[in-house]
């Protein structure tokens, strides 16, 4: 008999008690659904982490200057006055893992525009012309300040989509005069939206200006308090760490044991952890899938075996009329792989579905990747054979005489 | 009761058993020995059977329970195989083949027919009696036409789409026999088909065995406990202890299509649906 017939005799089997075959793949169809939504809403947490990320900048770290420390008392990152522009521009000659830095310098203050005034959340950045290279974030409108402005401390600036909305609400904010700590500057840019920061900051209220300008005639101030630098490849800001580290030492004169005034903090690391925190995510929440598939596989070989038994006597009719040991294997062994593999396609089915409706629903993002569906049916199959081969022989070694007299 | 039907048949004994040499026979047994171990325990079933079974006979086998008759029965069906001794069916010895042969043989030459009339439940009649012939690897519109036929020669050619429970015992067991036949089997071995009917419709199901024997010449091995059920055959082998006692032709078989027709007309429960 071949394969083909014995395919017919085996969907006729099992439509001829379909309650029981669409309980069975019920386990499988739970399984499979389970891995398929599990894992999609894994690589879509995970995915989100990265864009991100991505967001925050291009491979950056960032270079503060170190805590004072006078008489006992430490006064945290960044308020140690060690960093110069200086370093800034030795880092971005020096270190050949570097692509661009950019100094800057906080401050807050007052921003006022007419009859309107308002203080900006995220403050007013100095920073130079490479600010939207290294933080990836382009203008809405107008453009940014240039090398020639940083060089003149111009007193121009470029604010954000939230000053924008609150101090130029109905008007064009390009080319009007906006006083900042009662300085008058031209503004000549609206950045595009950023959105929040991962820590729910509004990264759109700000103010950025030339930090020679904020340095000179907002702070009189000579230091800056940080440095932006973007390494040449997500992999090159661990070399860029080591190099900057080395170069900043020897620039501040530091001992082998002293203390360095200044930290990197490589953002790649930041998101090596968060990305590696959501992996383990979704290898946790796969595996969790992969059990109730598991549980699926054994319910499968559980009604294999019962139908086995129930079905002896068939089995002993269709022996003695003529089907061979292996006949029986092969149908009961098909029998199982039909069930395990429709009831993988469905789940596949079940998996997308409430894949989407998770992201719609609890507005997660998902991302069913074809791998993970592949995965599923092709383990599918293989519980299918797994837990329906032990049934399966079974019922192909049982004797005719007694499986015709089994009651 | 036994002896009484001892008495009746006893006088003509088959010649085939008194004279072996006659040309092949279609079933021959010779000297099988059946022993079953049960623990330290060794039980002989059959000890020492000859028989031989021509073409287009019917043979009725009877004995008590505990005499061998199943146990020969199982071994003619090729379902099970003899300790000792070989049997030759069509010429060819069975006694030695592995469990496939076996199953190859019950497929091409032997059809059964069970007391429970083993069918495939919720599967029709007609797909009940195709199966063999999937076995055999018979072609779909050849399997459909012979379906057909066999059903239509126990008649039951309209009910063919019925599932067995929407069938009487009688037609069920008429579905059994057209199964049997339908990949033209060299034997039909019946293991007391008639043990779950009335009497009635076992004369009728009867009368499907004889007109089988009859008309188309088909072989038939019949095992009974019932002596009036294997008045209908024209052999009567009694087993007992494991040998065969009695080995007698019937010199007058009933008639059931004879005896149907005497019957009162009842109202038709074989034709009603459940």
């Amino acid at each position: 008999m071949n394969l083909f017939l014995t395919f017919k005799v085996a969907l006729r089997a099992l439509g001829r008690n379909k309650l029981r075959s669409s309980l069975t793949m019920l386990g499988i169809i739970i399984g499979v659904g389970a891995v398929i939504a599990m894992v999609g809403i894994g690589q879509g947490a995970s995915s989100s982490i990265q864009s991100q990320i991505a967001n925050l900048g291009d491979n950056m770290l960032f270079v503060m200057s170190g805590s004072l420390n006078t008489g006992g008392m430490r006064g945290g990152a960044g308020s140690n006055n060690t960093l110069t522009p200086e370093d800034s521009d030795a880092i971005e000659r020096e270190c050949p893992s570097v692509r661009a830095v950019s100094p800057g310098v906080r401050a807050n203050g007052q921003l006022v525009f007419g009859n309107q005034n308002w203080v900006a959340s995220s403050g007013i950045q100095g920073t130079n012309e490479k600010f939207p290279d290294i933080r990836r974030w382009p203008l809405a409108t107008g453009e940014f300040f240039t090398e020639g402005d940083v060089r003149t401390s111009s007193r121009v600036c470029v604010i954000g989509k939230t000053v924008a909305d609150n101090l130029f609400a109905g008007t064009d904010p390009i080319a009007q005069t906006l006083r900042i700590r009662n300085l008058p500057f031209r503004v000549i840019g609206v950045l595009s939206v950023k959105g929040q920061n991962q820590y729910g900051q509004d990264q759109d209220d700000t103010v950025i200006v030339p930090y020679t300008t904020a340095q000179k005639k907002m702070l009189s101030i000579t230091h800056i308090n940080q440095v932006m630098v973007s390494a040449i490849s997500p992999a090159a800001t661990f070399t860029a760490e080591k190099q900057i580290t080395e170069l900043l030492r020897q620039r501040h004169k530091l001992g082998p044991n002293q203390e360095a005034d200044f930290f990197v903090r490589n953002l790649t690391d930041v998101a090596d952890a968060a990305d590696q925190s959501s992996k383990i995510m979704t290898n946790l929440l796969a595996s969790i899938a992969g059990v109730s598939l598991l549980v699926g596989g054994i319910g499968i070989m559980n009604i294999m075996l019962v139908s086995v038994t129930e079905r002896t006597r068939e089995i002993g009719i269709r022996m003695a009329i003529g089907a061979r040991s292996g006949v029986i294997r092969r149908q009961f062994l098909i029998e199982s792989i039909t069930l395990s593999v429709v009831g993988g396609i469905i789940g596949v089915a079940f998996g997308v579905g409430a894949s989407i409706i998770i992201s719609k629903t609890l507005n997660w993002p998902t991302l069913v990747s074809p791998i993970s569906i592949v995965a599923s049916v092709v383990f599918s199959v293989f519980v299918g054979v797994a837990f329906g081969y032990y049934p399966a022989r079974k019922a192909a070694g049982l004797d005719p005489i007694d499986a015709l007299r089994y009651e | 009761m036994e002896a009484r039907i001892l008495n009746d048949t006893s006088e003509t004994v088959s010649k085939r058993t008194l004279d072996p040499l006659l040309g092949p026979a279609l079933i021959k047994l010779d000297h099988i020995h059946k022993t079953y171990k049960m623990g330290d325990l060794e039980i002989h079933a059959l000890r020492g059977v000859s028989l031989h079974i021509d073409r287009g006979e019917f043979v009725a086998i009877m004995g008590a329970s505990g005499s061998g008759k199943s146990t020969t029965m199982n071994i003619l069906g090729c379902l099970d195989k003899p300790t000792r001794g070989h049997y030759y069916l069509d010429g060819q010895d069975v006694s030695k083949l592995s469990r496939d042969e076996l199953a190859d043989i019950r497929n091409r030459k032997i059809g059964f027919v069970f007391q429970g009339f083993n069918l495939l439940s919720r599967t029709s009649a007609l797909e009940n009696v195709e199966l063999p012939m999937l076995y055999l690897g018979i072609k779909t519109a050849e399997r459909l036409t012979r379906a057909k036929e066999a059903l239509g020669i126990v008649g039951l050619a309209d009910r063919m789409d019925n599932m067995p429970n929407q069938l009487s015992g009688g037609q069920q067991q008429r579905v059994a026999i057209a199964r049997s036949l339908v990949n033209h089997p060299s034997i039909i071995l019946a293991d007391e088909p008639t043990g779950n009917l009335d009497s009635r419709t076992a004369v009728d199901v009867m009368s499907v065995s004889q007109k089988l024997n009859e008309e188309r010449g088909i072989t038939i091995a019949l095992v009974t406990h019932e002596p009036d059920i294997a008045q209908y055959a024209r052999r009567v082998v009694v087993f007992k202890d494991g040998r065969v006692k009695s080995d007698a032709m019937i010199k007058n078989p009933r008639s059931a299509r004879e005896e149907l027709e005497s019957l009162p007309p009842l109202e038709d429960e074989e034709d009603d649906d459940e």
